[in-house]
């Protein structure tokens, strides 16, 4: 990478049913990350401030979509990117967190909270700023289309440097041997 | 023993011995076609299809297509090969594949294949299958959301083993895995970890307990080389003699 370029590219992320894995692997690309902010500039992310996605070119998404402020702002992110882009395990394919599928969602809320003898004191959340959670966990291409998937629980630091460098050099990003893994 | 006639795969010639199918003389030859049932001990069984070749204008399963002279295969072609990933992709979406936590993953033949063909993503609703684990077995544990029907164990059982203690049930996408024992149960069958059926399993269904993660990540068996370069080196290479008893 050379010259900054005149207008740089706006990237926002966001962990919807993640773990930060993926942010910190993001984050694993070390001191490269100063050859990349002269041609990136960070729009709503877990590492600013800014509390809603304006108009990017990227938008990174990490974790699934498990209850409905992941799927509200799963679609913010959608209307304002260019390009979406599901980063890890769970936003691909809903990962660990959907081996809660195949069990009964007030089942495990009422395990959880009610039925669990260290922690039953509370019982089941019960309050309208808390959102629902959604019956299965999905990943993000079952509720809005997906551009580019960069699979790996995490994908490595390398793994999302080639695929950024790809996109900022205007090629398809093509992660060979060795990038993709799924685990 | 008969003489050497060759076909064309890819627009080379690649010889075979009358009687094998143009998966195993390919193999032979080392030229390698992706595949997942077929396993050079076992006879073709013809369901994953990501073996599938085109040739006299129509695909065929060439782990069943026998080798003819003259025949012009085509294989390493963009459209076989966007083929086998949207095959791939089904297997992945079909399955609960939760690589991150599987004991197979670096060992495992559909996710190699997956890294091997470029797949990022299984492309389909996921159809998250609910089969209960059974963990009956004191050294042995089956997780059936994770099978691909390649019947490897199926056949491993009965042809190696001599104890058919596995079968395929259910029709459509209800069909699946089942242990032949009036209960079900994998501890009411004769199975023992050092059985064929056990070790044969390409993917993370049949699992010895208590050795899983024991293999560093980089030492696994796919870490350092993709599944092409190694099924060149599992397959029977020439004269591929013994192939001709085992697929008559
Ligand atoms: S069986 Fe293979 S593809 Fe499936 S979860 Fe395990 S490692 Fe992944
Ligand atoms: S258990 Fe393994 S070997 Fe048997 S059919 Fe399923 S995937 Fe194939
Ligand atoms: S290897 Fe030919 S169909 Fe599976």
């Amino acid at each position: 990478m050379s010259e900054p370029v005149e207008k740089k590219l706006r990237l926002a992320t966001t962990s919807l049913a993640g773990c930060f894995g993926c942010h910190m692997s993001f984050l694993d690309i070390d001191e490269r990350l100063l050859e990349l902010l002269p041609f990136i500039e960070f729009d709503r992310t877990p590492l600013t401030d800014i509390k809603h996605c304006g108009p990017c070119d990227i938008g990174l998404v990490e974790g699934g979509v498990c209850n409905a402020e992941n799927v509200h702002v799963l679609r913010e992110f959608r209307k304002n990117c260019k390009l979406l882009v599901a980063l890890g395990a769970c936003a691909a394919t809903g990962g660990l967190p959907a081996q809660r599928n195949h069990l009964d969602l007030a089942d495990c809320l009422q395990e959880v909270y009610v039925t669990e003898a260290s922690l039953s004191r509370g019982g089941i959340p019960n309050d309208p700023e808390l959102p629902l959670p959604l019956d299965k966990v999905h990943p993000i291409h079952e509720v809005v289309k997906v551009d580019y998937f960069v699979p790996g629980c995490p994908p490595s630091g390398d793994a999302i440097w080639k695929f950024l460098t790809d996109l900022l050099a205007g090629r398809s990003p093509k992660l060979g041997h060795g990038l993709i893994s799924y685990d | 023993m008969s003489e050497r006639q060759e076909f064309l795969l890819d627009g080379e010639e690649v010889p075979f011995i009358p009687g094998q199918t143009v998966l195993q003389a390919a193999l032979s030859a080392g030229r390698y076609i992706p595949h997942l049932c077929y396993h050079p001990e076992f006879k073709p069984h013809g369901s994953c299809k990501v073996c599938t070749v085109k040739s006299g204008g129509r695909t065929h399963a060439s782990c069943t297509l026998p080798a003819r002279a003259g025949l012009e295969v085509d294989s390493a072609t963009e459209e076989m090969n966007q083929l086998r990933r949207t095959l791939v992709q089904m297997l992945f979406a079909e399955g609960n594949h939760f690589c991150p936590s599987c004991e197979k993953s670096g060992n495992c033949a559909l996710q190699a294949l997956g890294y091997d063909l470029g797949l990022t993503h299984a492309g389909f609703r996921h159809f998250f299958p609910d089969r209960p684990v059974d963990a009956s077995h004191p050294s042995l544990l089956l997780d059936f959301n994770r099978c691909i029907l390649c019947e490897l164990c199926v056949r491993a059982s009965a042809e190696v083993d001599g104890k058919n203690i596995f079968s395929l049930s259910g029709r459509g996408i209800g069909k699946h895995l089942i242990v032949n024992a009036a209960s079900g149960r994998l501890a009411d069958t004769g199975i023992a970890a050092t059985d064929k059926s056990v070790a044969v399993c390409p993917v993370g269904v049949i699992l010895k307990k208590r050795v899983g993660f024991a293999v560093p990540i980089g030492k696994r068996r796919y870490d350092e080389r993709p599944i092409s370069a190694q099924a060149l080196e599992d397959a029977p290479r020439p004269p591929a003699a013994t192939a001709i008893q085992e697929t008559q």
